[in-house]
């Protein structure tokens, strides 16, 4: 269980550019729990992710998972129990380095990195079958280089690198933002799955919002670094695109202006 | 070219060669040009020489200016890291400082000569390999080297090295601490520049203040020849040609001096070539597209003289 309490994220303190960013946020997200998440451009979706990753430091607040407070934890020390995948499909991956040796690198979470063989024999083995259950064929090149990769596949293998020691929150930001449509579906069929069968607690920031509807099990709206919605459960099965963008326009008291949304 | 001239630039290359690794480590495994080399490799020669004129076993002198250098490339590190100064200016510094700390080093003064001193070189001595003592010993010291560098670079710990160089977010994201990489990866860069500063102040007899300057665009220069004659496909072949790159680099300088080129100008040769070398990317771009243009407005007209010519580019660039 993660639990937010307070968060506050100024850039630029105390010049002309100040912006806040998250303002006073606060939010629990149970175990398994599958929260996606939209808003307009500058909402603060990814500072959010951000701070909960520990790429930046707060000003006010605390970030507690799984009872251990994390808020002044540097960004590696989170990373044990914190799966990524960034926007940048360039991101996720050692581009230099083959997709056996990315996959070790991230099975190595949380152990001791020492002078043993960076891959071992029978790990050779277990990614191999890991990578079966992508379904894109990444097992016959498993000593290729990641560069050679399209960007859909390096998202695939960026989700499983995130998810191959389970973690205990796994964050997404705008993941399949930079993929052509049937790519994204794909590696958004493919995130339900790693999801469900490690009953993953999950942040998706999406521009989809039919996808954030469809997908998760709960969906949360950001406005000026805040919540303006919040709905699960029941309520949520009937809701509809249209029905999300008029909540938006009543609660934030403007029209969403998110050039990249998509609505369908 | 003499055959001794040769064989003594294969010799010097190889053992440039050490520094080489270490300019590889840090310039293209961290991604991060690394100017303590100059320093540092002035730092492995000043204690190889103090050590060696002092009666210390030359072995011994030689892993002395290893941690040295390991020492000297953890500064130029934790000021990048801990006072977030830039990699580029951090090593400058460092290099200043290194200026100093040498000439202390050196006891005060410029070079210390090492004349009738037993080095690394005179180890079989009194054995029937005598003849090839110098070729042997740093034959078995870059091969040790190689092999160590390259099976460490293999490791659990080599791969997050690795890695960051090449991608610092995922690094992060995979529960890495990127300053302590870097860290140990400008260490061992400089350790190994320092080794070879070692062996090559008692090759040469002397250690001299002065005699790194340059000396990390020497080691680029290795690098960039290796990588541009044998290619970048392994790790295993992107190793070797670092050392085959550092060793042709001496041939050729070698050779030209040989056939008259000033002493004085190397430097500047050396620059030129690390200049064409690092640019020869973007030249060859500039060049494609020069080419392009030509292609069409001139070799277009003449050789597809129907209008939709200039429509079609790709017809011409193929011509
Ligand atoms: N590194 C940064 N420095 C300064 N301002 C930033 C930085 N990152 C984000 N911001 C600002 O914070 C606000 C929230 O940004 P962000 O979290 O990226 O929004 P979203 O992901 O919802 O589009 C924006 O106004 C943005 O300009
Ligand atoms: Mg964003």
């Amino acid at each position: 269980m993660m639990e937010i309490t307070g968060l506050r994220k100024i850039f630029g303190k105390g010049t002309i550019n100040e912006k806040v960013a998250l303002a006073n946020f606060s939010m629990t997200v149970g175990d398994g729990e599958f929260v996606t998440v939209i808003g307009g451009n500058g909402a603060g979706k990814s500072t959010l992710m951000n701070c909960i990753a520990g790429v930046y430091e707060t000003e006010e607040g605390k970030i507690v998972l799984d009872g251990k407070d994390m808020t002044t934890m540097p960004e590696h020390l989170r990373s044990q129990w914190i799966g990524r995948v960034f926007q940048d499909p360039s991101k996720g991956t050692a581009f230099d380095m083959t997709i056996e040796q990315n996959l070790a690198i991230a099975y190595g979470k949380g152990k001791l990195r020492g002078l043993t063989p960076g891959i071992k024999k029978s790990e050779v083995d277990f990614f191999r079958e890991q990578l079966v259950l992508l379904g894109l064929g990444l097992e016959d090149r498993m000593k290729h280089k990641v560069g050679l990769l399209s960007g859909g596949q390096r998202q695939a293998l960026t989700l499983l690198m995130a998810t191959i020691v389970k973690p205990k929150l796994l964050l997404l930001d705008e993941h399949t933002a930079a993929l052509d449509p049937p790519t994204a579906k794909t590696v958004l069929a493919l995130t339900d799955r790693f999801v469900s069968e490690h009953g993953l607690s999950t942040f998706m920031i999406t521009h989809n919002m039919k996808a954030a509807l469809s997908h998760g099990t709960r969906t949360i709206m950001m406005h000026e670094g805040r919540i303006i919605l919040d709905v699960s459960g029941k309520e949520r099965e009937t809701m509809t695109v249209e029905d999300l963008i008029e909540q938006f326009e009543k609660k934030a008291g403007q029209e969403l202006d998110n050039d990249r949304m998509l609505l369908g | 070219m003499p055959i001794p001239l040769l064989v003594g630039s294969v010799e010097q290359g190889l053992i440039y060669a050490v520094m080489a690794l270490g300019v590889f480590l840090s310039f293209r495994t961290l991604n991060t040009p690394d100017l303590t080399v100059d320093g540092s490799f002035v730092l492995g020669a000043a204690f190889s020489a103090v050590i060696c004129s002092g009666g210390g076993n030359p072995f011994f002198a030689v892993v002395v200016a290893f941690v040295a250098g390991c020492l000297a490339g953890s500064v130029t590190a934790l000021l990048n890291t801990k006072l977030q100064i830039q990699p580029l200016l951090a090593g400058i510094l460092v290099m200043l400082g290194l200026y100093s700390v040498n000439l202390r080093v050196l006891g005060g003064k410029a070079n210390i000569p090492l004349m009738n001193i037993k080095t690394i070189y005179n180890s079989f001595d009194g054995t029937a390999l005598e003849a090839y003592g110098e070729i042997l010993v740093i034959f078995l010291v870059i091969s040790f080297v190689l092999l160590l560098l390259y099976l460490f670079l293999q490791t659990k710990l080599g791969f997050a090295l690795r890695a960051t160089g090449d991608n610092e977010y995922m690094v992060r994201a995979s529960g890495i601490n990127t300053n302590r990489m870097k860290l140990i990866g400008m260490a061992l860069a400089n350790g190994l520049v320092a080794t070879s500063g070692a062996m090559i102040a008692q090759y040469q007899s002397y250690a001299d203040v002065g005699m790194g300057l340059g000396m990390v665009v020497i080691g680029l220069a290795s690098v960039i020849i290796g990588e541009v004659i044998f290619g970048t496909k392994t790790l295993r072949r992107r190793l070797i040609a670092v050392v085959l790159g550092a060793v042709i680099y001496r041939v050729v300088i070698a050779y030209s001096m040989s056939r008259g080129l000033p002493a004085v100008d190397l430097k500047l040769i050396s620059a030129i070539i690390v200049t064409i070398a690092l640019s020869i990317g973007v030249i060859s771009k500039y060049l494609l597209k020069y080419y392009k243009r030509f292609a069409m407005t001139t070799l277009g007209k003449k050789l597809i003289p129907s209008p939709r010519a200039k429509a079609t580019p790709e017809g011409g660039d193929q011509k």
